[in-house]
């Protein structure tokens, strides 16, 4: 069993993306949207982490941006949970098929 | 005031009676709207006859260019030659267009009748349209008409005088279009400027040539001194003749183009005895007397203009002889009358040019006495009859309407021929000249003897189908139509004053200028700078001397007078009881095709209205083949669009799934590189 090193956590992150992407590109609900973009903030801030772990030009660089970017995913959470409030109060529901005001 | 003075004045006062009367219709004066016409025609009229007498005192002088704005009396020696207003109209590159008058004896009497019988025929109007709808139009149009024609005669530019031309085309147009909803008079005014621009066609490149060879001067009198300086080759001469005889053609509706004057009657009838009979008609004289100088140099258009004028005078008689409606038979007398002029004019270069040009002239001169006043003696009769102008409608109306009676016989006479009056004069001086040119002429002699015989022919038909008009209306006995309500009675004396006016102008303006004061309207005429060039001209190319005045000839006028006395027996004899004879069967085909007007308009629709119908249909086929491969091309993005539309679904999700594929590939691409 060899040492955990980069590559896990590199290979983690990639899964993780990857699932993230999926649900974004299929969940119909947006909430579960939501939930996918979460998921991609979160791989991105894996890769922050362990590359300033496991690289030695780096000393906490990766971790100040891991917590901006939760900083700038709860924002991002609070606005779009209220762009989907509003869209559930006209629509009735959260289905964002059903947002197609916009189309020609 | 000098001639000059006189005639700016004319054009002034016209001009202001054009402008002044809509101004009168806005101001809710419109039962006023002929006071400005009828005033400044009067005064027009009185302003004309003294410029005709300066002109006849102050006699030729030497052409004197620029402005001579003077007393006459302070500068005898300022002619009437030409008078340049020191304006530049227009010009570009060699084109230079002033505002030249001509002041002569022709432009002279040409203003003079013009005016004289404008004014008459205006107070006419004044109670024969009274009420009409459009009373102000009418005599708007009626104003820029008259300063239009006047512009025509006075102008020594060709541009300035084109100008004119086509005002009193314009003119024409609107006045016969006068009852703009009723389709007939829409299409009349419709086909009437669409000919006379035909003819004008011709007119205009006729300018243009005379123009490029003759020192590219647009003055009259400077192409014709140019000319004669720098002789042209007789073909290029005779091409610029006949291509403004083209325009004569179509102004004063000779063959082939004269299907539009009888059509011009549906105009209101006071037009048709101004326009249509008096004046506009008879510019296409004035312009081949005023060109004489060129046309006597080109013998063969000459032959040309007299044989036009010849076929235009027999066809029109004959078409007249069984016309029912009134004012069509005055329309086709019209036509005739205006070839007899062409066929003078067509002498001019045979005999003495002068000679010639005076017969047509003084032909015009009469034959706008006693055809306004026909024209004014039916108009009257529709006035009475509740605009009926179908002679089967009525007849013996010589109790109903005396005064109209009385002077249309007198204007029936005249027209005619009846000795002693005007028309025979004129009429005498016509023959006398066609028959001087084929039997003593110098060119084309037998031709001219044949045209002697058609005019001699024609004069016999003219007092039949005149009298046979004249029986038909007023003997027998009376019948009036439903349509004349109360109206049957004698005209008003506004309309009635007019008539006896010009039918005394119709008994003797003839005699007196022409037999009593020996030759004077000739003389007098023969003094204008251009005939007088065209006289040179004639003596030098001929080598002869120019006869100073014409003589009258006994044989001529006992001709002519057995023609119209013939003439007007035969209606006598056929149309006294004032109904339509019986023909006998042998006559039958003729009067068909005399009553059909020589099936002209049939043949004229058949050889160009069809082809050019038919021309249109396949232009528009070809329009819709165009359309088709236009439509074809704009398919060509619209499929694309029709491919590539399904992409663009209004799904986000579905392009955030295309993006990241589009990543993906990217990404790939930079890994694969990097790593090779």
């Amino acid at each position: 069993m060899t040492e955990l090193g980069l590559t896990h956590f590199l290979i983690l992150s990639a899964f993780l993306f990857a699932c993230g992407l999926l649900c974004i590109a299929t969940k119909r609900n947006a909430v579960g949207i939501l939930m996918g973009v979460e998921l991609v903030l979160n791989a991105a801030n894996i890769n922050f982490v362990a590359f300033t772990r496991y690289l030695p030009g780096f000393r906490i660089e990766g971790q100040v941006f891991a917590v901006l970017v939760i900083v700038l995913a709860a924002a991002e959470a609070a606005v779009a949970l209220a762009i989907i409030l509003n869209f559930y109060n006209n629509r009735g529901t959260v289905d964002v098929d059903q947002a197609n005001d916009l189309k020609g | 005031m000098s001639s000059t003075a006189l005639a700016v004045s004319v054009l002034a006062l016209l001009l202001a009676a054009t402008l002044l009367t809509p101004l009168l219709a806005k101001l809710r004066l419109r039962r006023y709207a002929h006071l400005p016409a009828v005033l400044a025609f009067g005064t027009s009229a009185v302003l004309a006859m003294l410029m005709l007498n300066d002109v006849y005192v102050n006699g030729p002088a030497g052409p004197t260019p620029g402005l001579s704005l003077h007393v006459s009396a302070d500068f005898p020696w300022i002619s009437f030659h030409e008078t340049k207003l020191p304006t530049t109209w227009f010009s570009a590159g060699l084109l230079n267009v002033t505002f030249s008058l001509g002041i002569d004896p022709l432009s002279a009497i040409m203003l003079a009748t013009v005016t004289f019988v404008a004014t008459w025929i205006a107070i006419f109007s004044a109670g024969y349209m009274h009420g009409e709808e459009g009373y102000a139009r009418y005599f708007t149009i009626m104003s820029l008409f008259v300063l239009c024609m006047c512009l025509l005669v006075l102008a020594n530019n060709f541009f300035l005088l084109l100008a004119g031309w086509e005002g009193v085309g314009l003119c024409s147009y609107l006045l016969v279009g006068y009852y703009y909803a009723k389709p007939s008079a829409a299409a009349a005014a419709r086909k009437a400027f669409l000919m006379t621009r035909l003819g004008d066609v011709g007119f205009v490149l006729g300018i243009f040539l005379l123009w490029s060879v003759g020192g590219h001067h647009t003055d009259l009198t400077q192409i014709f001194a140019h000319i004669q300086a720098h002789p042209v080759n007789d073909f290029t001469l005779g091409l610029a003749c006949l291509l403004l005889f083209c325009g004569a053609v179509g102004k004063s509706a000779q063959l082939p183009l004269y299907v539009w004057l009888p059509d011009a009657m549906e105009g209101p009838t006071p037009v048709s005895a101004l326009i249509h009979a008096a004046t506009m008609v008879t510019a296409g004289v004035y312009l081949l007397a005023r060109c004489s100088p060129l046309f006597v140099q080109v013998p063969s258009v000459q032959a040309y203009v007299a044989i036009t004028g010849g076929a235009t005078a027999l066809l029109a008689a004959f078409i007249a002889l069984t016309q029912t409606d009134l004012k069509r038979v005055l329309a086709y007398s019209t036509v005739s009358q205006l070839g007899y002029m062409f066929m003078a004019l067509g002498t001019a270069g045979a005999v003495t040019p002068s000679i010639a040009v005076a017969a047509a002239i003084f032909h015009l001169f009469t034959h706008a006495f006693f055809k306004a006043l026909l024209f004014l003696g039916s108009g009257s009769v529709m006035h009475a009859m509740g605009n009926v102008i179908d002679m089967r409608r009525f007849g013996g109306l010589r109790t109903v309407l005396p005064v109209t009676h009385a002077t249309f016989l007198i204007g029936c006479a005249a027209l005619a021929g009846l000795p002693l009056l005007s028309g025979f004069w004129s009429k005498d001086q016509i023959l006398d000249a066609l028959d001087h040119a084929g039997e003593h002429g110098l060119t084309h002699r037998e031709l001219y003897l044949g045209v002697f015989g058609v005019a001699v022919l024609t004069a016999g038909m003219t007092a039949f189908y005149t009298f046979r008009a004249y029986f038909l209306t007023f003997w027998g006995e009376t019948r009036i139509p439903e349509e004349a309500g109360h109206h049957a009675h004698e005209s008003p004396r506004i309309m009635c004053v007019p008539l006896i006016v010009l039918a005394v102008g119709a008994l003797f303006v003839g005699a007196l200028v022409e037999p009593l004061t020996h030759h004077g309207f000739s003389k007098f005429l023969s003094a204008t700078p251009a005939i007088q060039q065209a006289n040179k001209t004639y003596e030098r190319e001929h080598n002869v001397r120019s006869q100073s005045q014409p003589h009258f000839n006994w044989l001529i006028a006992g001709l002519g007078t057995a023609a119209a006395v013939g003439g007007l027996g035969l209606a006598f004899a056929m149309y006294r009881k004032g109904q339509l004879a019986q023909l006998p069967a042998a006559a039958k085909p003729l009067h068909a095709m005399s009553l059909n007007k020589g099936y002209v308009d049939e043949i004229y629709h058949g050889l160009v209205v069809k082809p050019a119908e038919i021309a249109a249909t396949g232009s528009r086929q070809f329009d819709g083949l165009v359309d088709a491969v236009a439509r074809l091309v704009s398919y060509a993005p619209r499929m694309l669009a029709a491919l590539l539309r399904p992409l663009q679904n209004g799904l986000v999700q579905f392009y955030a799934l295309g993006m990241v594929l589009g990543l993906t590939a990217v990404v790939l691409v930079i890994v694969f590189k990097v790593s090779r």
